[in-house]
């Protein structure tokens, strides 16, 4: 989905330079939300103003949501079928799959995380426990495990900085 | 399944949806363990078939891969309206379900985007930008994680079918450590399923 529209905004319309895009993707990323969506969204609004930004979102959006329904809609004409029970199984735990292995793929996201390695770990694990087993309202976790993992991560770039800064390095 | 919904719960749907959005840091797909527990545990107004279709429909579609809340949001409406049985007589408060869910999920969010893009385009050195961005990662991936066991778990024990716990556990490892194109893994798995092996 990125390639897409990196290759539009950024090739074919010119739009964004290849920086300005990666730039716009840290912020679409670091705010709630679809990403691609608050991207669009964003680059919408700056080059063409809020009905800019309505027509991004509105083009994002409307041929996607009508494809889906429409497949939801011939699926249930035949969900009655074991065929189609059995591919459905199949496919959830497909399904089941991409989305793990995409939280394993961002594991290499955190080598680099000014944290520690381990902490990173700590704090996945945790989450993921939270959630997974124990069930709690996701609320509780982001704001409660998310919230100390920002401070610390607050901590630790300052940590770093100052060090830089110390030993000339910066 | 069949269930009545007053007009005072299509408000709560879209409360729960809208509370969710300004959660969803990562995707949309991280806030699924939420609206599992919600929408299937604590109100029943799904069954776990419904909301394992939402997310395999939305993942085998083009588009975002938010729109399975818009399916979610489908089902709701179908099961308010009587359920599949009802045919098409059940399309327009499935309808309505499914706008309800997006705008529920997006409202929030995009309006934040808005107000936040310039301010953060302005300060992306900002520590405390930085700080979210770093302290977040790792709980994302937990999120991620968790959202994929709850949906392993909903296949039943490990004994029972450990066909479909093998079949997540080699997607895992082939989504990856490859880059193979992930909706040929979704074709594999249907036509698995269907042939019965799975």
């Amino acid at each position: 989905m990125v390639a897409v529209v990196q290759r539009e905004m950024v090739e074919k319309k010119q739009w964004l330079t290849r920086e300005e895009f990666v730039e716009e993707w840290a912020v679409a990323q670091i705010l709630p939300g679809p990403n691609v969506v608050n991207l669009s969204l964003m680059i919408g609004d700056r080059y063409f103003g809020i009905p800019g930004a309505l027509l991004a979102l509105a083009g994002m959006l409307t041929f996607p949501l009508i494809i889906v329904l429409a497949l939801v809609i011939l699926f249930s004409g035949i969900s009655e079928l074991p065929q189609v029970q059995g591919a459905l199984r199949g496919m959830g735990a497909v399904a089941a799959g991409l989305i793990t292995a995409t939280g394993l793929k961002l594991i290499s996201a955190v080598k680099q995380n000014p944290m520690g390695v381990k902490v990173c770990w700590l704090f996945a694990a945790f989450a993921f426990v939270a959630i997974g087993v124990l069930r709690w309202p996701l609320a509780w976790v982001l704001f409660g495990v998310g919230g100390v993992a920002c401070g610390l991560a607050y901590r630790a770039i300052v940590r770093i900085h100052t060090r830089a800064d110390g030993g000339g390095a910066a | 399944m069949t269930i009545s919904l007053a007009s005072i719960d299509w408000f709560h749907l879209l409360g729960h949806f809208m509370s969710l959005s300004l959660l969803a840091i990562g995707g949309a797909i991280t806030t699924a363990p939420d609206m599992h527990r919600y929408l299937v545990d604590e109100q029943h107004w799904l069954s776990d078939g419904q909301f394992t279709a939402s997310i395999a429909l939305s993942q085998a579609a083009p588009g975002p891969n938010l729109l399975f809340i818009a399916l979610l949001g489908w089902y709701v409406g179908v099961n308010a309206a009587g359920g599949l049985a009802a045919g098409m007589a059940a399309w327009p408060l499935g309808l309505m379900g499914a706008l309800i869910a997006m705008l529920g999920i997006l409202l929030p969010s995009t309006t934040l985007t808005f107000v936040a893009a310039r301010w953060a385009h302005k300060n992306r050195e900002l520590l405390a930008v930085r700080a979210f961005k770093t302290g977040m990662a790792p709980i994302v991936i937990g999120l991620l994680a968790s959202t994929g066991w709850i949906l392993s778990a909903k296949m039943g024990s490990a004994a029972d079918s450990w066909r479909l716990w093998l079949l997540t556990t080699v997607v895992t490892l082939l989504v990856w450590r490859t880059r193979i194109h992930m909706l040929w893994l979704l074709a594999a798995g249907g036509v698995l399923g269907a042939l019965g092996w799975v």
